[in-house]
């Protein structure tokens, strides 16, 4: 399972948070500020997995990321989890978002943070994979956005 | 109504959207909470506002701000309101919504209920499918309930779409409502095998998951998972399956055996290092699910530990880690196949990413041996050396004491060396765990006598030099080593050069500064040495020296007797009245030393740190009951406890203590001996608890001569690293010396024997140090460990449903509770466990029945316990030495059972060049190594010193095992006395019983028992024992003990058993009792197997 999904900057501005397990606003701040500790003192040529944030999970849990350019992407998975099947699934999500955004870059989550959501709910549901397909993927999220451009028509 | 809907889009035009929203934040970094906070105030507005487009706009904004810590729980019901908008944008913005910031607690979900049935109907299949993702975020136990049949109806969807969504969401739907597991399952099932690939993996997620949780209840999907498993191509699919492998083979081990070849097949095909890796670690679960004994299997670990060689020699620091972790799994069954990679690992430590240093450090842990401990730890103190962060720096720290003391300090063969790192360690400065050092110290100390003399002279140093320790900062944690230095010098100063010296450096006036606990020891130990210095001028003549102690107390302690600190202050002003006192004595010339140290007298014996909470609680004390009748509220009664305060009372009772003659005390004293013998709760020194390391080949210790007065840092070599080569050289002797024995036995046989000049084996390896590790001390009838570290909270509990409903069948005893099933389940787990620990044992001597080994259960059953028991039965015995013997199969291989052998030196002399012969017959051989003749007799692999014994296994191959037998064989060995050698032998008959053809298997599956019982493959017989006089439970227990059964299922006085051959026959029994009858109802597809067991079980009950 996949406990919680965030994406911050190099300076630990939170561009995108997805918690499969209830907490309350500031302590999912707490967590964002605590992982963005953990991750950014890490060097670019270490490995991509990182034991024990003490907010989020215990022993159970890791912390899976990637980081590109400006931005982390970092996964909470407990041991059910293949590492390196979420390191790939990481790669897809990212591959995802630049089909859809067209060579996707920080500002486009900055201003779009709900489309991104979008795209990451055909990955992942519920804290489990529910895609792992790039191809199906986009397509379901590009019917979903024609359905609301027609939408946007009709008025 | 046109007019009010261009109205509402023009209004928009002026609502700032989610991007004005962003920008503006961007635009005002100065005064960001304040424009948020109007920002909040407008989308107030907004949500106050009929049209629905402005109301979604400014639940979108929400979300955002949301992600930046502020509370919007306050718009949960216009969120609500956006979720049932009919347009699919506005919806799928308030599912969002919803989806982030409801949770249990959110009061308005409860309204949701019908939108959500309504959503999930809609014939627009992304309605559905917005509805199930918010859901499968907010479902609560409410809405799993009511929603649950309308999920279940979408698992069957004619959309792939929609059907993986309904899959996976029911996953959450089982957490918050387990009831509807068991009707959704046989459907789930089905998905297993979808047409779509992306159904099929949700369903392999959801079953993965439930299956991790509670394994044995999805054993019996594992054919289809195997199915699958052959024929999917999807990686994603297949790790999640392999992974669900990995959780299943420990409780079927026939599922481990089918699962080697398809996985190797796949490490040696697949490209994807994802896949691979999930094999190698899935190849590894099934090996230790496996018993270790057998050798058959050593390809495929040899496979696996290659494949991750690779990973970790990769230049991706990813595959690197991973390996690592793998490696450490291995580890923990097959140390030997890891070991000879030490020289990777040992690189790993030097790695830039820390990560990888740390799990490079953990399997360090499992690598130590005797022979190579000094090497790792001189390369970790290299290593304490050149780090620079203190975090990482600690971490060396306590893994370098972890390594050394794991196993009751099982790989140290010198101590003197271990202390030496201990001092060496004190230098390191800012390091948090000088508590770890000094209670290392301490142990070491306390528990290893031999090491008194040398740890004593090292302490004085240290505090002779504390000022290198306390330095430069006050809170600097090392200095808690002062603590364990100044208490052993105290302690042991019997073994003090120059205590005076000592005392001197105790009572030096920066001590003040040290933190009060630690000065309160150095007080109280000062103490300790006065008495030490008084007892070693007591002889002369001269009374000057004494005088002269007694005065350099009187003038130091006042300091103390100042401090703030209530301890030390108190303790101080005690020792000084204390110290005034024997001046005044020592002025008349008294001799006091005698009765100062009297103040000091008797030995502490380390106590386990548990001992206490395991002293059970004896027969017959009821700790909840009154010591003295409560008070009672009765007026009468009141008047007589007054007499209590009467003032002969007292008095009374004192002088008639004080007029107990020496006689009648030592009567009492022997009377309460004898009641300490007898009394098994009663903790006492026993000499048997002591773990005796002999040493033979103690004359070649060379005696380490260090200077001591050079304090700490010596210059070039650091001290720990001379004891490295000294050991090296000590090793180097010995192995010459062993060779030139070999040699002459050699020549003395005239015969060619194998060379046998490999590598050292462990035993081979004599400590440098008549060493006696005083073990800690326990209760002697301790109840085993009491971890129960299930979390009662665990949502995964109320999910342990077994899925394959029970039939009532009439052979079974009546199911009344399944609790009683579960604590039978656990107890047979403890005995298995005990029993496999007694096998990993070495040095241990096992006796027959009530030796400190030999299984004790009874401890889940309330009722009293069973009596101890034990499966080794005497082979053979003579004046020099003693066999005992255990048969074990193992389903591993249908035609193997491992004999364990026991040998016990009960002579004065060494025993060695043990070799162990048997004759085989046809149907039951000795497996010999490859290359040796039929006839040929195995090696013990080790020597036996006088008093020790030590345990040996030995394969046979079986064909047929219906019939029990007897083989006869021989065990030649060496008497090696001083003067001379004597070759001896000892003719032994193995007994092959049914019995030990079988194994215990538990029956998890109540369906597969009575299924077998119907089948009507079985054939029956039964068996009467009259006059068995013992608890229900205890024949049970001895069934299950002697002859492998377990039970499946016990209701009052009738239980059912199962157990399994290695061939893989059932035997089944109803065991019940009347009186002191007990009569035996037994199946089995193989009557004389059955036949001879049942005459096996009469034969057990006969001797008692």
């Amino acid at each position: 399972m996949i406990k919680a999904i965030l994406i911050f900057n190099n300076h630990g501005k939170p561009r995108l948070i997805r918690f499969y397990q209830y907490f309350a606003e500031d302590m999912q701040q707490q967590i964002i500020r605590e992982t963005f500790h953990l991750v950014s003192k890490r060097d670019d040529n270490v490995c991509n997995f990182l034991e024990g944030g003490s907010l989020i999970g215990g022993s159970d849990y890791k912390l899976i990321y990637r980081h590109y350019a400006t931005l982390y992407f970092v996964f909470c998975v407990d041991s059910s989890e293949s590492e390196l099947g979420i390191l790939d699934l990481i790669q897809v999500f990212v591959e995802t978002l630049d089909k859809c955004f067209e060579n996707v870059c920080e500002l486009d989550l900055i201003f779009h943070m709900d489309k991104v959501h979008y795209i990451l709910q055909e990955v992942v549901m519920g804290g489990m994979v529910l895609e792992t397909n790039m191809n199906e993927i986009v397509a379901q999220v590009e019917l979903q956005n024609r359905m609301e451009k027609s939408e946007v028509s009709d008025q | 109504m046109a007019l009010k809907i261009v109205k509402g889009s023009i209004d928009r035009m002026f609502d700032k959207n989610l991007q004005d929203l962003v920008r503006g934040i961007r635009n005002h970094k100065e005064d960001e909470a304040k424009y948020i906070s109007t920002c909040i105030d407008e989308i107030k507005q907004e949500l106050k506002q009929d049209n629905i487009a402005v109301k979604a706009n400014a639940v979108c904004k929400l979300t955002y701000l949301q992600m930046l810590g502020y509370d919007v729980s306050w718009a949960a019901f216009n969120i609500v309101e956006v979720m049932s908008s009919s347009k699919f944008t506005y919806k799928r913005i308030g599912y969002l919504a919803a989806s982030q910031c409801f949770h249990e607690g959110t009061d308005v979900i409860m309204l949701t209920t019908n939108q959500i049935r309504k959503d999930l109907s809609s014939p627009h299949q992304y309605d559905t499918g917005v509805a199930l993702t918010g859901l499968s975020c907010f479902v609560t136990p409410d809405l799993a309930r009511d929603l649950a049949n309308d999920i279940m109806t979408l698992m069957s969807h004619t959309k792939p779409y929609i059907r993986k969504k309904a899959v996976l969401i029911m996953y959450k739907v089982f957490l918050k409502y387990p009831e509807s597991l068991r009707p959704a399952f046989p459907r789930l099932k089905e998905k297993l095998e979808d047409p779509d690939p992306g159904v099929q993996s949700a369903a392999v997620n959801v079953i993965c998951e439930l299956a991790r949780r509670n394994p044995k209840n999805y054993l019996s999907l594992a054919p289809l998972f195997f199915k699958l498993m052959t024929s999917s191509t999807n990686n994603w699919v297949l790790i999640k399956i392999i992974k669900l492998f990995g959780a299943l083979t420990p409780l079927e081990p026939r599922l481990g055996k089918k699962l080697i070849e398809p996985l190797t097949n796949l490490i040696h095909s697949t490209s994807a290092m994802s896949l691979l890796y999930e094999c190698v670690n899935t190849v590894i679960a099934v090996l230790i699910s496996l018993s270790s004994g057998m050798p058959n299997h050593s390809a495929s670990i040899q496979l696996c530990v290659q494949k991750l060689r690779i990973l970790i020699e990769d230049s991706d620091q990813n595959l690197k880690y991973l390996g690592l972790l793998a490696m450490s799994k291995i580890l923990k069954t097959h140390p030997k196949s890891v070991q000879s990679h030490k020289d990777l690992i040992l690189q790993c430590l030097d790695d830039k990413d820390e990560s990888i240093r740390l799990r490079a450090l953990d399997l360090l842990y499992g690598m130590v041996s005797k022979k190579n401990l000094m090497e790792i730890v001189k390369k970790l103190m290299l290593h304490v050396d050149k780090a620079e962060g203190t975090t990482y720096r600690d971490e060396l720290l306590t893994k370098i004491i972890d390594i050394c003391s794991q196993s009751n300090y099982q790989y140290i063969t010198n101590f003197e060396w271990y202390i030496s790192i201990l001092v060496e360690l004190t230098r390191l400065e800012g390091t948090r765990h000088g508590h770890l050092i000094a209670s290392q110290m301490l142990d070491v100390a306390i528990r290893v006598k031999a090491i008194r003399g040398f740890a004593v002279a090292q302490m004085a140093t240290l505090l002779d030099n504390a000022h290198l320790l306390t330095g430069n900062t006050q809170r600097n944690g090392i200095c808690e080593v002062l603590y364990a230095a100044a208490w052993i010098c105290g302690e042991f100063s019997e073994h003090l050069e120059d205590p005076m010296q000592t005392l001197e450096a105790m009572l030096r006036p920066k001590v003040a500064t040290l933190p009060g606990h630690i000065q309160a020891v150095y007080v109280q130990n000062a103490a300790k040495l006065f008495a030490t210095v008084l007892r070693k001028h007591e002889g002369e003549t001269d009374s000057h020296a004494a005088q002269e102690t007694s005065q350099l107390l009187i003038d130091r302690l006042p300091l103390f007797v100042q401090s703030a600190n209530l301890e030390v202050q108190e303790r101080a002003s005690c020792i000084l009245q204390l110290v005034k006192y024997i001046q005044k004595l020592q002025q008349k010339k008294v001799e006091v030393a005698e009765e100062v140290t009297a103040l000091f007298a008797g030995e502490l014996n380390p106590v386990a740190p548990k001992a206490q909470k395991k002293v059970p609680v004896p027969e017959g004390l009821d700790l909840d009951a009154w010591i003295n009748k409560p008070p009672s509220e009765s007026e009468s009664e009141d008047e007589k406890p007054k007499a209590v305060f009467a003032k002969e009372e007292p008095k009374h009772s004192r002088s008639r203590h004080t007029e107990v003659d020496e006689k009648e005390l030592a009567r009492r004293r022997e009377a309460r001996k004898r009641e300490q013998a007898n009394n098994p709760f009663y903790i006492k020194a026993s000499p048997s608890s002591q773990k005796v390391y002999d040493a033979p080949g103690v004359e070649h210790i060379p005696v380490v001569q260090i200077d001591l007065s050079v304090p700490l840092k010596v210059p070039g070599m650091p001290m720990s690293d001379q004891y490295l080569k000294l050991e090296e050289e000590r090793r180097q002797k010995e192995k010459a010396e062993r060779k030139k024995e070999k040699k002459k036995k050699r020549e003395k046989r005239g015969k060619e024997r194998k060379a046998d000049s490999g590598p050292e084996s462990e035993e081979d390896i004599a400590p440098a140090h008549q060493v006696d590790i005083v073990t800690e001390e326990m209760p002697e009838n301790a109840l085993p460990s009491d971890d129960d570290d299930k979390d009662p909270n665990d949502p995964h509990k109320a999910l342990d449903i077994d899925l394959d409903k029970y039939p009532t069948v009439h052979w079974f005893p009546v199911q009344k509770s399944s609790k009683h099933k579960k604590k039978k389940q656990k107890k047979e787990k403890e005995e298995k466990e005990k029993k496999k620990k007694k096998r990993h044992h070495h040095h241990h001597h096992h006796s027959n029945a009530g030796g400190e080994d030999s299984v004790q259960n009874g401890t889940v059953e309330e009722e009293e316990p069973l009596p101890p028991m034990s499966n080794y039965f005497l082979l053979a015995e003579n004046s020099y030495i003693k066999m005992v013997y255990d048969i074990q199969g193992n389903h591993q291989d249908e035609s193997k059972v491992v004999v364990s052998v026991i040998f016990e030196n009960k002579s004065d002399s060494f025993l060695k060049s043990m070799e162990f012969n048997v004759l085989d017959s046809l149907n039951s051989k000795l497996q010999r190594p490859e290359g040796a003749g039929a006839h040929d007799s195995l090696t013990v692999p080790f020597q036996l010193p006088p008093g020790i014994s030590n345990e040996a296994h030995f394969v046979f191959s079986v064909q047929s095992i219906v019939m029990p037998q007897k083989l006869k064989g021989t065990l030649t060995f060496i008497v090696k006395s001083d003067e001379s050698s004597t070759h001896e032998k000892l003719d032994f008959k193995l007994h092959f019983t049914c019995t030990s053809y079988l194994i215990t298997t538990p029956c998890y599956l109540y369906d597969a028992y009575a299924k077998l019982l119907e089948s009507g493959d079985l054939k029956g017989s039964s068996l009467r024992l009259e006059g068995i006089n013992m608890p229900f439970h205890h024949l049970l227990a001895r069934i299950c003990f002697h002859h492998h059964f377990s039970v499946v299922e016990r209701i009052d006085s009738c239980a059912s058993m199962y157990s399994r051959s290695i061939q893989g026959h059932h035997v089944c029994l109803l065991v019940k009792t009347s009186d002191q009858t007990v009569s035996i109802d037994a199946k089995c597809d193989e009557p004389s197997l059955l036949g001879n067991v049942l005459d096996e079980i009469k034969q057990t009950f006969s001797k008692c």
